[in-house]
C-alpha cells in the first residue's frame, strides 16, 4: 500500500508513470554509472599492471611517476572537488526555484571544470616535454588513456553543464525541470568521485 | 486550517531532513577539502613523521579515500536520502569493477 502511494507522490512529482515508482531517466543514469565503474576499473587496472613497465629504448625509460608534479595535481583535484559543491548548490537553487542562483552556480561549475581540464593539458604538455609521449612505454600508454578518458569525460560534463545554462537562459530551464539539473549532477559527482580515487591510486600511493 | 498548517511544516520538515541544507554542503566541502588537504600532506612525508612508514602511508590513504568517495556519493549524489535501487545499481558496479581490478591483477600475477 505505501509503495503505491510512493508511487503516485512519485508520479505526481515527475508527470509520468513508471513501473518501478521512481524516475526512469534517474534510473538510467545511475545503470550507466554503475558500468561506468566497469571502464574506469579496466583502465585502473591496466595502468596499475603497467606503472612501472619502463620502455625497451634509451629515450623511452621516463615513465609518469618519475615526472608527476603533486602539489600542482593536488590543486587541481581540490578544484575539481570543490566544483562538486558548486553542483549540489545549482540543485539547490534551482529546486527553490532561483533561477539566476542557478545559473550562477552551473557556470561556476563549468568555469572550476574547465580550469581542471587546463590543468590536465598543462601537465599532459610538461610530460610530453619531459620525453613521456603517449607510445613511448607502456607505463605512459596506461597513464595517458586512464586520465585523457577521465579529462573527456570531464569535458562532456561540461558540455552538459553549458547546455543547462543556456536553456535557462533561454526560460526553458525551470524549477519543474530541476531532475534534469539532478541528472546532469550525478554524472559530474561521478566524474569527481573517479577522480578522488585516480588521485589516491594513481599520483599518491608511493611506487616502490 | 490549523491542520493545513502543521501538515505543511511536517512536509516541509520531511523535505529538509530528505536534503541538506546548503550550508551542509558547504561544511561537507570544506571536510572533503580538509581530508584532501592531509592525503597531500602523506606525499611530503619528511613533514610528517608518522607517514614514514609505506604501508602506515598507503593504509591511511586507502581510509582517507574511502570516506571521501562515500561522502560524495552519500550527499552531493544523495544516495543517503534516494530509492535504495539507486545504491544497488552503483554499489553493483562498483562490486563488478573490483571483481575485473582483481581478475585482472591475478591473470598478471601483479602479486607473485
Amino acid at each position: 500500500m505505501a509503495t503505491a502511494t510512493d508511487a503516485a507522490v512519485d508520479t505526481a512529482d515527475h508527470g509520468h508513470a513508471t513501473s518501478t515508482g521512481i524516475s526512469n531517466t534517474k534510473l538510467a543514469m545511475w545503470a550507466f554509472l554503475g558500468s561506468e565503474c566497469l571502464l574506469f576499473g579496466g583502465l585502473i587496472s591496466t595502468y596499475l599492471l603497467y606503472k612501472t613497465r619502463r620502455g625497451p629504448g634509451p629515450d623511452n625509460t621516463v615513465i609518469p611517476t618519475d615526472v608527476f608534479d603533486i602539489p600542482f595535481t593536488s590543486v587541481s583535484s581540490f578544484v575539481l572537488l570543490m566544483s562538486s559543491l558548486t553542483m549540489v548548490l545549482a540543485l539547490s537553487a534551482i529546486t527553490r526555484g532561483d533561477n539566476p542562483a542557478t545559473r550562477a552556480w552551473l557556470l561556476t561549475t563549468s568555469m572550476l571544470g574547465a580550469i581542471f581540464i587546463g590543468g590536465q593539458v598543462y601537465e599532459f604538455t610538461s610530460f610530453l616535454r619531459e620525453g613521456v609521449g603517449y607510445t613511448h612505454n607502456p607505463a605512459s600508454s596506461a597513464f595517458y588513456t586512464l586520465t585523457g578518458f577521465h579529462g573527456v569525460h570531464v569535458s562532456l560534463g561540461i558540455v552538459m553543464l553549458m547546455s543547462l545554462f543556456v536553456a535557462s537562459k533561454q526560460g526553458k530551464l525551470r524549477q519543474e525541470h530541476s531532475e534534469t539539473v539532478e541528472i546532469v549532477g550525478l554524472y559530474w559527482h561521478f566524474v569527481d568521485v573517479v577522480w578522488i580515487f585516480i588521485f589516491t591510486v594513481i599520483y599518491l600511493i608511493p611506487v616502490d | 486550517m490549523a491542520e493545513t498548517t502543521l501538515a505543511e511544516t511536517t512536509l516541509a520538515e520531511e523535505q529538509a531532513h530528505d536534503h541538506p541544507s546548503d550550508w551542509a554542503y558547504v561544511k561537507i566541502a570544506l571536510l572533503l577539502a580538509a581530508i584532501t588537504g592531509v592525503e597531500v600532506l602523506t606525499y611530503f612525508e619528511s613533514a610528517v613523521t608518522v607517514f614514514e612508514n609505506n604501508s602506515v602511508t598507503i593504509a591511511s590513504l586507502m581510509v582517507m579515500m574511502v570516506v571521501k568517495f562515500y561522502m560524495v556519493a552519500m550527499y552531493f549524489m544523495h544516495l543517503k536520502h534516494d530509492n535504495p535501487l539507486f545504491t544497488k545499481l552503483f554499489v553493483g558496479g562498483l562490486v563488478l569493477a573490483t571483481a575485473v581490478y582483481v581478475a585482472a591483477l591475478a591473470a598478471f600475477e601483479f602479486w607473485a
